[in-house]
C-alpha cells in the first residue's frame, strides 16, 4: 500500500474533522478498504479509523425499532438476542455474509456506506425500509443508496448507525459467487402492515427495489404470485460469473424462495 | 517398539511445527542486510517494447538498483531451459523459442517480467517501479489454443510458424483406422479440458544471497526440487557450477506442481545479490501468483471409440490441441504428450490407439504439469467417452466398464500406447466403489429426489496413473534431459540415532513421518530416533524432488537401498564382534543376531563400534555407519481405481450438490493411511475444483486475466464439498521392494470425469450430452433451459 496518514480519534467531531483531510477516507472493519490498499488501487492522504469510537457499537431496542451502531460487526448482529427476536431475517443475512474472518471484522455501517453492488446488507436496509442516522441527519433507506458505491452521504458525513423497524415476517435468499462469496443476486423480502418490500442486491449495479413484485405480493403474499414475473434485463450485470439474463432469472427465483420461507 | 508402524495412522510428526507456526518458510528467513525484490510485470498480453526508462525508479528514494533485460543480456545470462525435447510426427523438433529471465523487447503475456528494482523496503520497491516508464506497442493477442491455431491468429513466435510448437503423435493410426472400418458402433465427442491456476497456500518466493568470501552463491526458494534448480539455473541460466551454487528449499507450503519449474525470480534474486552486494528477497503477491505461476490443462479434444458388436473397445482415436502458453516452462512439453497419451489405453484392453498432440504458443502465462499432469486429461476424456458409450449402447457404464477391464489375471500388461502395467485389479476396486456408493439403490434415490424436484445423478471414473516416474532410460529415449531416479543417504550417529538425507521434497505430503515409518520398520529402531532431512544442496548427496507421486516409490526406495548397505554393514561387524561367520548373522527387529543362538548385538552396539572401532575389523571394513544409494526404477508404478460421484442439480439455478463421492484406490502397499487418506482429500477436493468451480479465464480479445484474484477464480471451499468415503484394494507393485505405486495425484484425476459423468446422468432425462467445466450454476441452468423445451415436446 502507499503511506498515509493514520487516525485514530476517539470523538465523531475529531474524526469528522479528520475526514476534511485532503483524499481522507474513514476505515470501519476495512473489509473492502484494506485490500484496496493492499492492491495500492486507492491512495488516500489519511485514514481515519472509526476503532475507538465506542459510542458507536452495539445493539439496542427504541421502542418498535431496533438501533444498530454503525461500527458493530456483523457476527455481533447475528448472535445478537435482541435482533434474532425482533428481526430475525436480519441476524439471519448477517450470517450470510462473506466467510467467519469477515463476519468478525466488516461492519454494518462499513458495508452500507462502501455500498458494493453485490453487498448483502443494502438490500436488507431498503427491505426492512430502516433509517440510517449519520453525524448529521437521519436519511431513508430508500434514499441512502444512489447508484455504483455511492450514497447520499456527504462530505465529512460519517454513519452512526441504522435505526430498523421491527418486522417478523421476513427473509433473505442469496445466491452467491462461487468464487467471491458476494451476492450474484440477493434477495431480501418484508411483509409488514404497510405493505410488502422486495430489495434486491448483486443484480444490479446497486440495490433496488422490485415493484412489480411488491405489488403482487401486496395482493397475495405466495410464491405463486410472482412465479412469472420476470425481472428486465436491462441494466442488470453481467460478468463471467453470471450474465444479466441469468441474474434475472435468480431475481424470480430468490425472491420466490424468500417468500416461501417467511411462511 | 517400532516393530510394525508400517500400516499405521500415526500423526504427522512436522504437523507440531506448522499448526504452531513454527514451520520455516522462505518468507520466515531473513538474511542480514537484505534488499527487497519487487519485479515489474507486463500489463499487455503482446506489446513490442520499445524503450524502458528507469532512471527515474533508478533515483527513488532507497532503491539499490534497477535492472531490466538488457543488464542480464549484458552478462550474457541465458534463458530458462525446457527439460523435454518433443519431436513432430515428421521427425523435427519442437519449437523451442528462446525465454529470457526478463523481457528484452517483447513482452507475451500478462505478468511477464520486465524490469526489477531493488530496495531497502518491499514499498520502496514498488513505489519506484511505479516511476518505470515502458514504451510498449500494443498488439493483438491470442489466448484460446484453439484460435491460436487458425489462419490469422496473432504470432506468438516468428520460430513457430502458425504458433505450433509441435504435432506429436504416438500409436498406431493405420491399426486404430482399420478397426474403426470394421467397428460395429463408434461414438465421438468433443471437450476441453480447462485451464486451472494452481494456487499453492504459500506463494512462491526466492532469496539469493552471495558470499564474497568463499564465492558461494545460496537461493532459497519455494520449490519441490532443488537440485533439479541448482542444475536448471546453474547450467543453462547463470553458468554457476554446482560446487559454488548451494539452493535451499525450506518448509514449502504446497507446490501441486506449479514449484517443480524453474522460475525467472530464483534466477534474477540469485544474479543480482553480487551485483547489489546484498542479499535479495522476493516474495510473490498472491495476484503475481495468479499471472507467474505456471497453469495447469488446457487442452481442446476430439475423441472417438470404436466397439465391436459385443461392447468390446476396438480402438481410441485422439486429437488434441495443448496450450503451452508464451513460453515453454520446465517440463511443459512432456505433460500433453509422454504423461498424456501413454496413458489413454487407461484400465481397458483397447487393442488400437492412436493419439496426436498439437501444442500451441499463446499470449497467456506458460502451461506445465499441475497435480495429475497429463494423466488427469487423459482420464476425463476416456471415461466421458466410456460413459457417451455406455448411453448411446443403452447399457449400464458399470457394466460396459467391467466388460472392457483389463482382467486381473492379464499382468504384466503391455498397452498399444508403450507402457507395461506391472500390477493392478480394476474390477475389485470399481466393485468396491460400487457397493459403497449403493450404486444398485441408485434409481431410488433419483426418484425421491425428482420428487423434491431435483435431477440426481450418479457417475463412475476409473483410471489408471503412472507414477513414480521415472526409469531414467525410458524417458531419456522419449527426450527428457534429465534422469529422474533418487538418491538417499543413512547416517547412522555413533549412538544409533539415524538421520535420513533424501532427494525427495516435502511441501504437504508428510515423508518426516513416511518414511521415518519406513525406517523404523526396517532398522527397528524407534520413530523418535530418526530425522528426516531434505531441501537442501549443501546436505543432500542429491535429489531429483517430489513430483509425480515419486516419492515413496522412487525416494523411499532409494532409502531401503541405503538401509540394505547399513544392514549389510551391520552384519559384518556383528559378525566380527560375535565371533561368527556373517552368513550366520540375521537382522531382525533391531538385532543382530547368530542364527540359532542367544547371541546378538543390538543396533546401537553396532553403531558405536563403528564410530568407535576398538575392536572392528579394520582389514575388512571402514569406520563409520553411513551409506548413501541411488535409485533408478525399473519401471513407472501403476496406482488405478474407480471413483463414483452422486449429485443432485437445483433445476431453477443449475447449483450442484455433492450428495456423495465414493473413492476406491489401489495405491499397493500403504505406509500410512491416514496420510494417504490426506492426499487423496486434497486431490478429491482439487479434482472437484476443476469439474465445478476452478477455470482460468482470459478475455479473448486482450488477453488480460480475468480471473486474476480469488475474486473471480472459484476455489473450492471445505462446505464445497462432501465427507469422502474412501477404501482402498491393494496389489502390490512388483518391481520396487516396498511394493508402493503413489497417492498424490489420484483424487485430482477420478474426480473429474466421475463428477462430469454424473452430471450428464443428471441431464441426461433432457437429451443432455455432454457439459463443459467448470461445470458452474449458469452452465448448467443454460443447459437445462436448452434442452427443456425438446424435453417437454418429447
Amino acid at each position: 500500500m502507499y503511506e498515509f496518514e493514520y487516525h485514530r480519534p476517539t470523538n465523531l467531531d475529531d474524526a469528522a474533522k479528520m475526514l476534511g483531510n485532503e483524499d481522507a477516507k474513514l476505515v470501519a472493519g476495512g473489509m473492502t478498504l484494506i485490500p484496496t490498499l493492499k492492491l495500492r488501487l486507492a491512495k488516500p492522504s489519511d485514514l481515519v479509523d472509526l476503532a475507538a469510537l465506542s459510542q458507536l457499537k452495539g445493539i439496542t431496542e427504541e421502542g418498535d425499532a431496533v438501533v444498530i451502531g454503525a461500527m458493530t460487526r456483523h457476527a455481533d448482529v447475528n448472535r445478537s438476542p435482541v435482533v434474532q427476536r425482533a428481526i430475525p431475517a436480519l441476524a439471519q443475512m448477517a450470517g450470510m455474509i462473506g466467510d467467519p474472518a469477515v463476519r468478525n471484522r466488516g461492519t454494518i455501517g462499513g458495508s452500507i456506506a462502501n455500498n458494493d453492488p453485490a453487498a448483502d446488507y443494502p438490500a436488507a436496509v431498503v427491505a426492512l425500509n430502516a433509517t440510517v442516522r449519520t453525524n448529521k441527519r437521519e436519511i431513508a433507506a430508500d434514499n441512502f443508496f444512489t447508484g455504483l458505491f455511492e450514497t447520499a452521504l456527504e462530505p465529512g458525513e460519517i454513519v452512526t448507525a441504522v435505526k430498523f423497524p421491527k418486522v417478523a415476517t421476513a427473509n433473505y435468499q442469496k445466491f452467491r459467487n462461487p468464487a467471491s462469496r458476494y451476492a450474484i443476486v440477493g434477495v431480501f423480502v418484508t411483509k409488514t402492515l404497510a405493505g410488502v418490500r422486495v430489495a434486491v442486491s448483486g443484480a444490479g449495479s446497486c440495490v433496488f427495489r422490485q415493484s412489480e413484485m411488491e405489488q403482487a405480493l401486496g395482493r397475495s403474499f405466495t410464491p405463486d404470485a410472482i412465479k412469472d414475473i420476470k425481472q428486465p434485463q436491462d441494466g442488470l450485470n453481467s460478468d463471467i460469473h453470471a450474465s444479466a439474463e441469468y441474474r434475472a432469472h435468480l431475481v424470480t427465483v430468490m425472491a420466490r424462495r424468500a417468500v416461501a420461507a417467511c411462511a | 517398539m517400532a516393530e510394525g508402524s508400517i500400516g499405521q495412522p500415526i500423526r504427522r510428526r512436522e504437523d507440531y511445527r506448522f499448526l504452531t507456526g513454527q514451520g520455516t518458510y522462505t518468507d520466515d528467513i531473513n538474511r542480514p542486510g537484505q534488499a527487497y525484490a519487487y519485479i515489474l510485470r507486463s500489463p499487455h498480453a503482446n506489446a513490442g517494447i520499445n524503450r524502458i526508462d528507469t532512471s527515474a525508479a533508478a533515483s527513488a528514494p532507497r532503491v539499490v538498483a534497477v535492472f531490466t533485460g538488457k543488464d542480464m543480456a549484458a552478462d550474457e545470462i541465458g534463458g530458462l531451459p525446457c527439460g523435454w525435447l518433443v519431436n513432430s510426427k515428421d521427425g523435427s523438433p519442437m519449437k523451442e523459442p528462446p525465454h529470457p529471465v526478463l523481457a528484452l523487447d517483447r513482452v507475451r503475456h500478462v505478468g511477464d517480467p520486465v524490469a526489477v528494482v531493488i530496495a531497502e523496503s518491499l514499498g520502496q520497491a514498488r513505489d519506484a517501479a511505479e516511476k518505470i516508464d515502458v514504451d510498449y506497442t500494443i498488439e493483438p493477442a491470442v489466448v484460446d489454443p484453439a484460435a491460436a491455431l487458425q489462419p490469422g491468429a496473432p504470432q506468438v513466435w516468428e520460430q513457430a510458424p502458425g504458433n505450433l510448437c509441435y504435432d506429436w503423435a504416438l500409436g498406431d493410426a493405420g491399426a486404430v483406422d482399420a478397426a474403426f472400418k470394421g467397428a460395429a458402433k463408434t461414438v465421438s465427442l468433443d471437450l476441453v479440458n480447462n485451464r486451472l491456476v494452481p494456487n499453492a497456500m504459500e506463494p512462491r518466493a526466492a532469496i539469493g544471497e552471495y558470499d564474497r568470501a568463499t564465492g558461494e552463491h545460496t537461493l532459497y526458494t519455494t520449490s519441490q526440487n532443488p537440485h533439479v534448480i541448482r542444475l536448471l539455473m546453474g547450467a543453462f541460466v547463470l553458468h554457476l557450477p554446482e560446487s559454488k551454487l548451494r539452493v535451499v528449499a525450506p518448509d514449502v507450503g504446497g507446490g501441486f506442481g506449479s514449484k517443480i519449474f524453474h522460475y525467472a525470480e530464483e534466477a534474477i534474486v540469485t544474479w543480482a545479490a553480487p551485483k547489489v552486494r546484498r542479499p535479495v528477497k522476493w516474495i510473490a503477491e498472491r495476484s503475481e501468483s495468479f499471472m507467474s505461476d505456471a497453469h495447469g490443462r488446457d487442452h481442446v479434444t476430439h475423441v472417438d471409440l470404436a466397439l465391436d458388436a459385443q461392447n468390446k473397445f476396438t480402438a481410441l482415436r485422439v486429437s488434441t490441441v495443448a496450450n503451452m502458453g508464451a513460453y515453454l516452462s520446465t517440463f511443459a512439453t512432456c505433460v500433453p504428450t509422454y504423461l498424456y497419451g501413454t496413458l489413454l489405453a487407461g484400465t481397458y484392453t483397447t487393442p488400437a490407439v492412436y493419439v496426436e498432440t498439437k501444442a500451441v504458443f499463446t499470449h497467456t502465462v506458460p502451461v506445465d504439469a499441475y497435480r495429475g499432469a497429463g494423466r488427469p486429461e487423459a482420464t476425463f476424456l476416456l471415461e466421458r467417452i466410456v460413459d457417451v458409450a455406455a448411453d448411446e449402447l443403452g447399457i449400464d457404464p458399470a457394466e460396459l466398464r467391467r466388460k472392457n477391464f483389463i482382467p486381473a489375471n492379464a499382468f504384466p500388461y503391455q498397452t498399444p500406447v508403450a507402457l507395461q502395467y506391472d500390477s493392478g485389479d480394476y474390477q475389485s476396486t470399481l466393485e468396491l466403489a460400487l457397493k459403497a456408493a449403493d450404486y444398485a439403490g441408485f434409481e431410488a434415490r433419483r426418484q425421491e429426489a425428482g420428487r423434491r424436484g431435483k435431477y440426481r445423478g450418479i457417475g463412475l471414473a476409473t483410471y489408471i496413473e503412472a507414477c513414480g516416474i521415472a526409469p531414467s532410460a525410458v524417458v531419456g529415449s522419449l527426450g527428457a534431459r534429465a534422469g529422474l531416479f533418487e538418491a538417499a543417504t543413512v547416517r547412522v550417529h555413533p549412538t544409533g540415532s539415524v538421520t535420513i538425507l533424501t532427494g525427495s521434497h516435502q511441501h504437504g505430503q508428510g515423508h518426516e513421518t513416511t518414511f521415518a515409518q519406513l525406517v523404523a520398520d526396517q532398522l527397528g529402531i524407534p520413530i523418535e530416533s530418526i530425522e528426516i532431512v531434505h531441501g537442501d544442496t549443501a546436505k543432500i548427496p542429491y535429489g531429483m524432488g517430489t513430483y509425480g507421486s515419486r516419492s515413496l516409490a522412487v525416494g523411499g526406495t532409494a532409502i531401503v537401498k541405503a538401509m540394505d548397505k547399513i544392514i549389510a554393514k551391520g552384519r559384518k561387524i556383528a559378525a566380527h564382534l560375535l565371533e561368527a561367520s556373517e552368513a550366520d548373522i540375521e537382522f531382525k527387529d533391531g538385532k543382530f543376531s547368530v542364527a540359532g543362538t542367544d547371541r546378538s548385538k543390538s543396533f546401537g552396539e553396532i553403531a558405536l563400534t563403528a564410530y568407535v572401532p576398538h575392536n572392528f575389523p579394520h582389514e575388512e571394513l571402514e569406520p563409520g555407519l553411513d551409506e548413501t544409494a541411488f535409485y533408478d526404477p525399473k519401471n513407472f508404478t501403476y496406482p488405478s481405481g474407480a471413483h463414483i460421484a452422486e449429485i443432485e442439480i437445483d433445476p431453477d439455478t443449475g447449483r450442484v450438490e455433492i450428495v456423495n463421492f465414493t473413492a476406491s484406490d489401489d495405491f499397493g502397499r500403504i505406509i500410512n493411511p491416514m496420510i494417504v487418506a490426506g492426499q487423496v482429500h486434497g486431490g478429491l477436493a482439487q479434482g472437484i475444483g476443476q469439474a465445478l468451480l476452478e477455470g482460468c479465464v482470459y478475455d479473448k480479445s486482450t488477453g488480460q486475466l480475468l480471473t486474476g484474484s480469488y475474486n473471480d477464480y472459484a476455489m473450492p471451499r471445505a462446505d464445497d464439498l462432501p465427507s469422502f468415503s474412501l477404501s482402498t484394494h491393494v496389489t502390490l507393485c512388483t518391481h520396487n521392494p516396498l511394493g508402493v505405486k503413489g497417492c498424490g495425484e489420484a483424487g485430482a484425476i477420478g474426480a473429474p470425469a466421475a463428477i462430469a459423468n454424473a452430471l450428464v446422468d443428471a441431464l441426461r432425462p433432457l437429451g443432455i450430452k455432454h457439459v463443459e467445466m467448470p461445470a458452474t450454476p449458469e452452465r448448467l441452468w443454460r443447459a437445462i433451459q436448452q434442452h427443456q423445451p425438446r424435453a417437454a415436446a418429447d
